[in-house]
């Protein structure tokens, strides 16, 4: 495609918006976090005028941060793990098998999708509440709770997504390892799982982003000792004071896991899209 | 070689259809009651594949949808929580007194209704229209596309909480940049106004919001463009088609099914968006800005009336069911008339 004149200008200017408007709050945050309490209190200013890195030390004290982080690594881990076997055994069925109520079973789990977080928040919290009172185990404000929540909030798109992938594998792959002496089963983890190796990196990022990025059910589901990042942060701002340079600080530090995990893996994501979604 | 001819394996030998012919296979010569297990193996093989999916899906969403939609026919108050099956039957009660619109609890549902519709239209326009532009101008090889394109994922990269906690003080009044760039060095208000309260916290919100989805659109659609035969350009070309022409006649039809999911996805994750502006506001939204999902969780966990709540939920979720059948039943009349 020859590119007229005119289109260098449109994608100068165009991008060049673009990127400033992603950027702004990007920068903000990366200032802010090395002024010290009074620059981020008073008139913004654009450079910092004095430099200090006292907001990254003493977040961790303000609110127990390192322990927040622990709880989301773990939920998130477990959670995104856990998915991603899950919809990998379920998109192979979807994709591979014909069995009576597939169209049911794909419909019903892709319908969750558009249910409202708020929908099932109040019977959940219900549930778990009585559940733990009844069998004693702990489920409300336990991580264990939360694991099983996250791991079915990415499990409809990680199912989708997976299905469409599976799809684009030649079934003559998993007929040639069958004729060499494996089941559907070993087909599946000797043919079908090496090949779409980038649709599941593609969905184990999404599951692990979306578990660590949730509010609602967090700001519900856990008490002090499970309290994972997305409420933790609130912390800091307190009745008195609202530690803007700590904000940002913690929110850069929590930020760097994801967005670095997100950036190196991206292309496997677009692959997935590609191969699978949007096909 | 005992492949079936069929490009899918359901109709071979992985065959879970109990009406279809026995396949041959190596293992067809086998005794009677060997063959019935193989069989039954077989037939039950997908069932246990699905069978974790499935559990967890009926434990999180099924069942609790279920039990939400009970909770909205009886009085579920603070007084009931721990012993919720001795609350007292509503009837109707918790339906009528949320679409009473000349009651003050009906009132706010419908503003907040309304709200939350005129958001997310012009949030999905903006977001699609947004993404579609940087796809469209990222296409071709220059200088700098690895990282810009890199950069513009970063929002949708972010923790939800950590991006828009950004925004919140980008919004303040005193300390924030947007008041800084408006008022101290472009002079267009004489008085600093506020953002995060008032008329103002609607276009906040809708700038918080475009600013995390668009690049969800983007990514998308790049993926998308890359599904596009290059010959198709390239035959184009030939027919001496410019660049605009190309754009309306082999870029936009060939995204159509891509469009048709993009925007459903959209308008559905961000009419139930409750993280955003959970953190861009707090537990109570301003009036301008009271979105939906804030509103039911305030009038559930702030008042402690799980009733009322529920059948909120219930009415959202009907609304929601019929918009995602009216469009699917047009897009794809639209698709097969084509």
């Amino acid at each position: 495609m020859r590119d007229p004149r005119w289109l260098k200008w449109v994608r100068i200017i165009g991008l060049g918006l673009l990127g400033l408007f992603t950027v702004l709050p990007i920068y903000v945050m990366i200032t802010s976090s090395i002024k010290p309490l009074k620059d981020v209190q008073g008139d913004f200013h654009w450079i910092p005028t004095t430099i200090t890195f006292s907001a990254f030390r003493d977040m961790w004290s303000t609110v127990p941060l390192a322990h927040y982080f622990v709880n989301s690594l773990i939920v998130s881990t477990i959670a995104s793990v856990i998915s991603v076997v899950v919809a990998i055994f379920a998109a192979y069925a979807v994709s591979r098998f014909k069995f009576a109520g597939r169209r049911v079973f794909s419909i019903t789990v892709l319908s969750t999708q558009m249910f409202p977080g708020i929908l099932f928040l109040l019977p959940l919290f219900l549930i778990y509440v009585n559940l733990g009172s009844a069998i004693g185990v702990d489920l409300y404000a336990s991580r264990t709770g939360l694991i099983i929540t996250y791991l079915t909030f990415s499990l409809p798109f990680s199912i989708w997504m997976l299905v469409g992938y599976f799809d684009s594998i030649p079934v003559a792959l998993d007929e040639a390892a069958k004729v060499d002496g494996s089941g559907p089963v070993g087909a599946l983890i000797r043919v079908v799982i090496p090949a779409a190796t980038p649709g599941i990196i593609a969905v184990l990022i999404y599951a692990f982003m979306s578990a660590w990025g949730e509010v609602l059910f967090a700001s519900v589901m856990t008490d002090e000792s499970s309290r994972t990042l997305a409420v933790g942060l609130q912390g800091y701002a307190t009745q008195n004071n609202v530690y803007w340079n700590q904000i940002m600080a913690a929110s850069l530090v929590v930020s760097i896991p994801v967005v670095a995990g997100f950036l190196l893996l991206q292309r496997y994501l677009v692959q997935g899209l590609t191969a699978g979604a949007v096909k | 070689m005992v492949v079936s001819a069929t490009s899918r394996p359901g109709g071979g030998r992985g065959s879970g259809d109990p009406g279809g012919p026995p396949p041959p296979s190596g293992a067809g010569r086998g005794r009677a009651t060997a063959r019935l297990s193989v069989r039954l193996r077989r037939v039950g093989l997908p069932y246990l594949l699905i069978l974790p999916a499935l559990v967890l899906e009926l434990l999180v969403h099924l069942i609790p949808m279920v039990i939400g939609i009970g909770m909205s026919f009886i009085k579920l108050t603070q007084f009931y929580i721990r012993n919720w099956s001795a609350a007292p039957s509503a009837g109707w009660s918790n339906y009528h007194l949320a679409v009473d619109f000349n009651g003050p609890v009906g009132r706010a549902l419908l503003h907040s209704f309304f709200v939350t519709i005129t958001f997310t239209v012009v949030t999905v326009a903006l977001s699609w229209f947004l993404g579609m532009a940087g796809a469209v101008l990222m296409q071709g090889e220059f200088r700098g596309r690895g990282f810009l394109r890199a950069l513009f994922l970063v929002p949708y990269a972010l923790p939800v909480y950590a991006g828009v906690i950004t925004w919140s003080f980008l919004l303040q009044r005193e300390s924030g940049l947007i008041n800084h760039v408006l008022v101290d060095q472009l002079h267009l208000f004489s008085d600093k106004p506020f953002w995060l309260i008032g008329q103002n916290s609607f276009f906040s919100i809708i700038v918080v919001s475009l600013w995390r989805w668009w690049p969800f659109a983007f990514l998308v659609l790049m993926a998308g463009l890359q599904n596009i035969p290059q010959d198709l350009y390239e035959a184009s070309a030939i027919d001496g088609a410019g660049w605009t022409r190309q754009l309306r006649k082999i870029t936009l039809p060939m995204l159509r099914p891509v469009n048709q999911v993009l925007v459903l996805v959209l308008f559905l994750w961000t009419f139930n968006d409750f993280n955003t502006p959970y953190v861009l506001f707090g537990k109570t939204a301003p009036q301008e800005a009271d979105l939906i999902s804030i509103h039911i969780y305030q009038s559930s966990f702030v008042t402690w009336n799980f009733g009322t709540g529920s059948a909120m939920s219930v009415l959202l979720l009907l609304f929601l069911l019929l918009v995602t059948a009216v469009y699917l039943l047009i897009t794809s009349r639209r698709r097969s008339d084509a």
